[in-house]
């Protein structure tokens, strides 16, 4: 949708009404606009984080009471403290490009390909990390189109992954080509489920999804639990499943230690797929139909129930092949509390994406990286991981509530028409 | 003695928009002003301007003669002007004494609420002006009439010396109406001043002594009502001659379309709101049904297009029946349905106009394949609608919410006029829209009257419905109770049936026929 409205229709039926200036200054700028109140967000959300940084080191603290005695010196530890922080985090989560250069001349001068491995080490992690989020996200979003909001990615996340496993380490002799698309149709079956259930419920029984999907995550905990202690459980003391078969791992692109692969590529394809889906199928136009204006959708002769169904199938679908890629591209196997806060990040990821496939990609990455450059954060520049929590949590906050950041940036607001995500409670 | 209320010079712009371009306008003490113009020639912005909503770019307000500058709807409150919204501001699980004493709750012993001494006043209020209320009812079990009554309280409470109403008739049924200008006299008498703000021209000569037109943000004229027409108001307010009165042929009906025999339907409270309906409707010709809003029209046009299911009786269209059909197989026999709130089922607001041009038909070729939209073949078929049915957009990509009423009502008929259909179902067509798209649709439906399409129109407008119909089927309680031919109907007499007397008590009062019938377009 967003693509189309940056075309305008020159020779279009000629505007023969007053307000047409205004019209046309109101869906010129659409694109920019969408990007503007959450890059402005980030922006915002990174402005705190480093007054929190800077409020949380001692160094800074002692300069300040110092401050009327010395307020270069308050100033320049500030700056110091943010400066290290920060640098910290980029460097964790993109690497430096010096030492990038360098390992590539070094790699043509010598042949040895380690120090360039060693310096792209920090973006391909970060773009391992991404890879979960931009499939979990598109979940969630995929949900919001059709005005449902799955809270339960999380659980369909643990079933998918779960459901991969279990293809991955019990069968076994099977070529990879047969072997690994198996084990991501498992996994993407096992999500499909876990997210019709809801579907089902909401559409015959009118059970809001918001509930039932909080209870499919318990569910899911439980049954894993089991699974884990029990019938899947590798031989030993902890609870976790064997490591799966060579065959059904997602290949990587470098040798050890990293672990950047082939699920990159596969979320990269499923936000296309969700793109196309979405925005150029009929299935798509009814979902998307549904979710704006659900008695609208009716007088038009859609099958509301039908429409939850899918959405809900299809967004179990992608938060289980998150778990699968993250299964069977990184972990090898799936142990206790896997799924650890995926499925809720995922929601804010969709709600930073605006439910757009390509907001979610964008969204994603940027959860990501900020979660991989976090280690090196902690351990380079000595500022907690929770840092990036709040960041994030400021972002969030700032994306659901707009009107903080149009009042701090005195942006007028243009459009009336506010993005749907979910309809209330009762029909 | 100065007016009490002057404005001179008013202009206030919106970024590409001239909202309203040097606007005077003067109230008198006791007097009704009417201020007439179309959907978006400026009326809401000026009187959002005389509350405090807006800032004017230039111009100077007056009250009592005395400048005055209205920075907020408080210091609006504070001057006695009181606005009472086309859509109430009132908070439905609340009671019409807690939703007046809202923002300015008197205080007892310094933590108590003084309920009964608002009660009190309203009762005051109620009697001096003819305000019926009761002050314990909940404003969610009132008739809509009711809550404009407590809305008007909530203005008196205030203090207002100078009442505003935007469109205060619009949500209102016939009665209702008459009861609000009994009001409305009453509190003139009372020495208040009122601007009264409408598109409908018949209402403007009913109760108003002074009108002022807009158009274009700008002022027409101002005319006194007694040397005012409603042909004369019309043309000022689209700025070239209307015509008042629609042209037809007389009908030629063809074969059975539309067959409903003894239909019963629920409500979505569960009552049995159409109880045992029966009619036909013959291909080129218009049935009207006649009603007062709430005796079933709505739910029998939602079980005619499978919105609603059907609990007894048969509905056959083209001598097939349908009673158990899903809204899409229903459209697939040739129905067109213009619905009774375009907003809630006839379009969806955020998408773009071409997608709510083919709301209907995406599914099917051309406009797909397999699963895949054709989105050229969308576009290309959009833009040819636009240009057709005279839409005016900017282009087919701006989401239909950005259009005037009067435009989003050419995209639903747009859309369903497109497709081949034998049967137009038409719910209050014209409901809230200007004088220049009245007359539009009303002509694309009896054009397709012409074509041979079956036409069922339901409307609560009398008048509408006499002007528009070659047959009317008067609907009271869920039945029809009657079916008149329209040409030589007599308006009493069908007032009294939709009043709910008997056809042969009626007939004892008044004629069911007359010699002529006015056949003019309702404003």
């Amino acid at each position: 949708m967003n693509a189309k409205v940056t075309q305008t229709n020159p020779e279009g039926s000629a505007q023969k009404e007053a307000p047409k200036s205004e019209e046309k200054r109101r869906q010129m700028p659409r694109f920019f606009q969408v990007l503007l109140v959450p890059a402005l967000a980030i922006l915002t959300g990174f402005i705190i984080g480093a007054i929190v940084i800077a409020v949380s080191n001692d160094a800074v603290v002692a300069a300040f009471q110092n401050f009327f005695h010395a307020p270069g010196a308050a100033l320049a530890a500030t700056w110091r403290a943010i400066a290290t922080a920060y640098g910290a985090l980029f460097y964790g989560s993109f690497g430096s490009i010096t030492e990038i250069f360098r390992g590539i001349q070094n790699y043509f001068a010598t042949g040895d390909s380690k120090p360039l491995l060693l310096a792209i080490y920090p973006f391909t992690e970060s773009l391992a990390t991404v890879t979960p989020y931009i499939l979990a996200g598109l979940a969630v979003a995929v949900g919001f189109k059709c005005g449902l909001f799955n809270i339960g990615a999380e659980g369909q996340f643990g079933i998918g992954a779960l459901c991969s496993a279990f293809v991955g380490y019990s069968i076994h002799g099977l070529p990879w080509f047969i072997h690994l698309p198996l084990a991501i149709l498992a996994g993407a079956a096992g999500g499909a489920i876990w997210g019709a259930i809801p579907g089902f419920l909401k559409g015959f029984t009118g059970a809001h999804e918001v509930v039932t999907t909080i209870m499919m995550n318990y569910i899911s905990y439980r049954l894993s639990d089991w699974l884990l202690n029990g019938p899947m459980k590798a031989t030993g003391y902890r609870p976790l499943t064997p490591v799966i078969e060579k065959s059904a791992m997602l290949p990587r692109f470098f040798p050890d230690p990293l672990r950047f692969n082939w699920g990159f590529i596969l979320a990269l394809a499923m936000a296309v797929f969700v793109y196309w889906f979405l925005f150029k199928t009929t299935l798509g136009f009814e979902i998307r139909s549904v979710g704006a204006n659900p008695d609208g959708a009716r007088y038009a002769g859609m099958n509301i129930v039908r429409n939850f169904v899918i959405a809900m199938t299809l967004s179990g679908a992608l938060a289980g092949l998150a778990g699968t890629a993250q299964v069977l591209g990184i972990d090898h196997w799936v142990g206790q509390g896997f799924s650890a806060g995926y499925g809720f990040d995922s929601i804010a990821i969709a709600l930073l994406g605006q439910s757009h496939p390509v907001g979610v990609v964008l969204a994603a990455f940027l959860w990501g990286t900020l979660r991989s450059g976090a280690t090196s954060m902690q351990s380079l520049a000595g500022v907690p991981l929770e840092i990036i929590s709040i960041i994030q949590g400021l972002v969030i906050v700032f994306v659901a509530a707009p009107a903080i950041i149009r009042w701090i940036y005195r942006i007028r607001t243009i459009s009336t028409q506010t993005t749907v995500l979910t309809r209330g409670w009762g029909k | 003695m100065p007016p009490v209320l002057e404005l001179r010079g008013i202009t206030k712009s919106f970024p590409g928009v001239l909202a309203n371009d040097a606007i005077d306008l003067s109230v008198e003490k006791g007097k009704i002003l009417a201020l007439l113009g179309e959907n978006g020639a400026g009326k809401t912005t000026l009187m959002n301007i005389l509350y405090g909503l807006y800032k004017p770019d230039k111009g100077q307000i007056f009250i009592n003669g005395e400048e005055v500058a209205i920075r907020d709807p408080g210091d609006a409150i504070a001057r006695g002007i009181g606005m009472v919204h086309q859509h109430f501001m009132l908070i439905p699980v609340m009671t019409a004494t807690e939703n007046v004493m809202l923002g300015v709750e008197p205080i007892r012993n310094g933590i108590f609420l003084d309920k009964a001494k608002v009660a009190k006043r309203i009762q005051e209020i109620s009697k001096q002006y003819d305000l019926e209320v009761d002050p314990q009812a909940y404003i969610g079990d009132l008739p809509v009439g009711a809550q404009q009554r407590v809305e008007i309280i909530k203005v008196l409470y205030r203090q207002a010396d100078i009442l505003i109403l935007d469109e205060p008739t619009a949500v209102l049924t016939p009665q209702e109406v008459e009861g609000l200008f009994k009001v409305l006299r009453s509190l003139i008498a009372n020495g208040k001043s009122i601007i009264f703000i409408t598109h409908k021209l018949k209402e403007v000569l009913a109760i108003a002594e002074t009108i002022t037109v807009l158009r274009s943000g700008r002022v027409v004229g101002t005319v006194n009502a007694k040397d005012a027409s409603q042909e004369k108001l019309a043309s000022m307010m689209v700025g070239r001659e209307v015509n008042l009165v629609v042209k037809k042929k007389p009908a030629s009906p063809g074969d059975v379309v539309l067959n409903v025999k003894d239909l019963c339907v629920r409500d979505e409270r569960k009552n049995l709101t159409v109880n045992g309906a029966s009619f036909d409707v013959h291909a080129g010709e218009v049935l009207g049904v006649a009603g007062v809003q709430g005796n079933g029209q709505t739910e029998l046009v939602y079980a005619l297009t499978g919105l609603a299911p059907v609990v007894s009786g048969e509905i056959s269209i083209m001598d097939k029946p349908v009673r158990h059909s899903s809204p899409r197989n229903i459209m697939e026999r040739g129905i067109a349905h213009i619905p009774e709130d375009r907003q809630r089922h006839g379009l969806i607001l955020t998408f773009p106009v071409q997608d709510n041009l083919v709301l209907c038909t995406y599914y099917q070729p051309p406009f797909a394949k397999g699963v895949a939209l054709q989105q050229k073949v969308i576009l290309e078929t959009a833009n040819k609608l636009v240009e057709q049915f005279d839409v005016r957009t900017p282009n087919v990509f701006v989401s239909v919410s950005t259009l005037s009423g009067g435009n989003q009502q050419k995209v639903i008929v747009a859309r369903e006029f497109s497709r081949p259909i034998k049967l137009l179902i038409a719910s209050q067509p014209t409901r809230g829209l200007d004088v220049g798209s009245i007359e539009y649709i009303h002509n694309r439906i009896i054009e397709k009257r012409d074509e041979g399409t079956a036409v069922l129109l339901v409307s609560p407008e009398l008048d509408e419905i006499i002007a528009l119909s070659d047959r009317i089927a008067v609907m009271y309680k869920g039945k029809i109770v009657d079916v008149l031919p329209a040409a030589k109907v007599n308006k009493t007499y069908l007032g009294l049936l939709m009043a709910g007397v008997k056809p042969s008590e009626a007939l004892q009062e008044a004629p069911a026929t007359t010699k002529e019938t006015e056949v003019e377009r309702v404003f």
